[in-house]
């Protein structure tokens, strides 16, 4: 009886715990990779991430924002790690409107380390008109805002193909077995030798999604080296004072004719 | 409240006792007699109030960093996990610490309805409990609204939208509450105001919960009246403490795993998009600990009466100690009660689960039947099961054996080793 109870409870439970953040439509299962930000002691691949820069700045960024970044962060430790004067070159390649100055007049100048990404475009209505009234989401956090996460947005990246038969697709709607509901309205941004990594890696389409991906899951959370350090230390100390305090309450409990 | 009178032993402490007895206080919680056979169930409550402290102390630390206005609420919360030093810890403790916190306060119920401990002596108790826990989600509710992102709006614009269903003042209420004709910056202030007061309400009521629990003492495993103190007692210091210590720890253990390896997993990812009142989401669904309750909402096809249901889902509780007609506390000696009582475990459950789900279909249809079932225990089966069930014989303390039969001391520690006995 006991058992069968018990096994009911896991049976239950497991159910609810696999199940309750699946809704109700069904797409098909990520396509596998591997990413070296998981686990225990997981970190960034830091070549990883200066070529995803490369993807996001030479292909993505002429559509998506990433409005939360500074130029600043390129050069952070548990980042691209880009050295400081190669983040301020890369800050100097763009144009900021700063002001007024003392005259009244608003100028422009090129970028420094503290100012924030520059975005494609100067508002929604104006992104939304240069693409076909879809709006490119701003990508700082994007990995966070979807479900499935990186494995998410790399699947998303590789997965478009021609619609299968009794498929209707209008003018500027693409295919994507990933997106939700199929249809997308961005085309399929990566293809094979699209760009020419800096680090002489061959970019073909699978390479810089996963690049660009690993980018973009930093940008989402920039501190998870340090979550990851830190937390490791956090329960190896919990689990040494939990085994001492364990000792302790034997000890004073053995002062009783009781259990703990 | 405490039984014989203390005399602080320097002068000082006797000058000072005098005039404000926070010593008396002291001698008190440290030397109050304590059932020896509590398990670890009963260490919730301290992980509880550790809970409420740690969420106070992250949430202030926050509160000097967070802007509540609906244009900045968002890129502020995302300024203080990328810029303010460990931004993402205190943000991650908070946020996951919510979650531990209704964990706990779950197994803390949960625990009070298998032993009894809600009745006689043991009302105020209770109701002071229910209040705390009605309290925790208006919180909850509150908090989650604040990062402004898509299920923070939208989930604020359903449960908003609820009070709307009240007969001919819903609208003008539903008005009052958002500050204007929609959730918007009024209602972000408003409620960050409110969600800044409620955990020092929680605190007030958690000194009384906690006072009127040291009235009659703890309720134990056994359910039994003991004789305090008595050789079924121990002083909660060091006892109980030491023993609180570890349960804390090991705890703390289930929450750093969850703040530094899986921080976001019982959020939702919408809701690191940007609040957007012109795009709804395909599914609006609130925080798990929530679930349930939002199931019965659902599940009754009318608005008002849902809210109604799913009020007097949690209301009903506060009547327990007078709906639970037996005069056995614990489900150790109840053995239909105890069957039951799974039963319901299981009920909760899966309302939890359908909750999550589309309200359609199958889904609906056990919504229903577990939200008439979640009635059904409290209104029909525990009243009834008072007059008709047979309780096993109780032991006259918990140290001397069982009266007219065999010893059952080792039965009262362990669910699994009783049904064994009993077979």
């Amino acid at each position: 009886m006991s058992k069968l109870k018990n096994i009911l409870f896991v049976l239950i439970f497991s159910i609810i715990v696999l199940n309750s953040s699946n809704s109700a439509e069904k797409s098909p299962p990520f396509l596998e990779t591997k990413w070296t930000f998981k686990g225990l002691f997981g970190k960034f691949d830091r070549a990883s991430l200066q070529r995803g820069y490369q993807v996001y700045t030479e292909v993505c960024a002429s559509c998506h924002s990433m409005k939360y970044l500074t130029y600043r962060n390129l050069a952070e430790k548990g980042g691209p790690e880009f050295s400081e004067a190669e983040a301020k070159a890369i800050a100097a390649s763009f144009e900021v409107t700063d002001g007024p100055d003392s005259t009244g007049e608003m100028f422009v100048r090129p970028a420094k380390l503290s100012d924030k990404f520059v975005m494609p475009y100067a508002n929604e209505q104006e992104a939304k008109a240069a693409n076909g009234g879809a709006y490119p989401p701003d990508m700082s956090v994007l990995v966070k805002a979807r479900k499935g996460g990186a494995d998410y947005i790399y699947s998303l990246l590789l997965g478009y193909s021609e619609p299968p038969e009794g498929i209707e697709l209008d003018d500027g709607v693409y295919y994507n077995k990933y997106m939700y509901g199929n249809k997308i309205k961005m085309p399929a941004p990566l293809s094979d030798d699209l760009i020419e990594y800096t680090d002489g890696t061959k970019a073909t389409a699978e390479q810089m999604s996963k690049d660009v991906t690993n980018f973009l899951m930093w940008s989402a959370e920039p501190h998870l080296e340090q979550r990851h350090k830190t937390g490791f230390r956090v329960i190896a100390y919990l689990i040494i004072l939990t085994v001492l305090v364990y000792f302790t309450m034997k000890k004073i409990w053995s002062r009783v004719e009781s259990k703990v | 409240m405490s039984d014989h009178e203390y005399t602080p032993s320097s002068k000082f402490g006797k000058w000072f006792n005098d005039r404000l007895p926070l010593l008396t206080l002291a001698n008190h919680l440290t030397d109050y007699p304590t059932p020896k056979n509590l398990n670890y169930w009963w260490t919730f409550g301290g992980i509880l109030t550790f809970c409420l402290i740690t969420q106070i102390v992250t949430g202030l630390v926050l509160a000097m960093h967070y802007i509540a206005h609906a244009d900045m609420a968002f890129s502020s919360v995302e300024h203080i996990m990328r810029d303010v030093n460990y931004g993402w810890l205190l943000r991650y403790v908070h946020a996951n610490g919510a979650s531990m916190f209704f964990l706990a306060v779950y197994i803390h119920i949960f625990r009070s309805l298998f032993y009894g401990s809600y009745k006689s002596p043991r009302e105020i108790i209770w109701i002071l409990g229910i209040i705390i826990y009605l309290l925790m989600m208006a919180a909850a509710f509150m908090g989650y609204v604040l990062p402004w992102g898509q299920m923070s709006f939208w989930g604020a614009t359903v449960i908003t939208n609820l009070f709307s269903a009240i007969p001919l003042v819903g609208e003008s209420i539903t008005t009052w509450l958002w500050g204007g004709y929609s959730v918007d910056n009024p209602t972000l202030t408003r409620f960050f105001t409110l969600h800044y007061l409620i955990p020092f309400l929680i605190l007030g009521l958690v000194v009384l919960h906690i006072w009127a629990l040291h009235v009659p003492g703890n309720n134990n495993p056994v359910g039994i009246d003991i004789k305090k103190p008595s050789k079924d007692t121990v002083p909660f210091h060091p006892y109980i403490v030491i023993k609180d210590a570890f349960a804390l720890l090991m705890f703390c253990i289930v929450f750093a795993l969850f703040v530094f390896y899986q921080p976001n997993i019982l959020g939702h990812a919408d809701n690191y998009i940007e609040a957007d009142p012109l795009v709804t989401p395909a599914h609006i669904v609130p925080e798990w600990y929530l679930l349930p309750f939002y199931a019965i909402l659902r599940s009754v096809p009318d608005k008002l009466m849902g809210v109604v249901a799913m009020l007097s889902a949690i209301l009903i509780l506060a009547a327990l100690p007078w709906l639970d007609t037996s005069k056995v506390r614990s489900a150790v000696f109840r053995p239909l009660f105890r069957q039951f009582y799974w039963i319901l475990v299981a009920d909760v459950l899966i309302l939890g689960y359908v909750g999550a789900m589309p309200a359609e279909g199958l889904y609906l249809l056990i919504a229903r039947v577990a939200t008439a079932y979640y009635f059904a225990h409290f209104l029909i089966i525990l009243p009834v099961l008072g007059w008709k069930e047979k309780t096993t014989p109780l032991p006259l303390s918990i140290t001397e054996p069982v009266l007219g039969g065999s010893p059952n001391l080792a039965a009262a520690r362990s669910d699994e080793k009783i049904e064994k006995t009993i077979k």
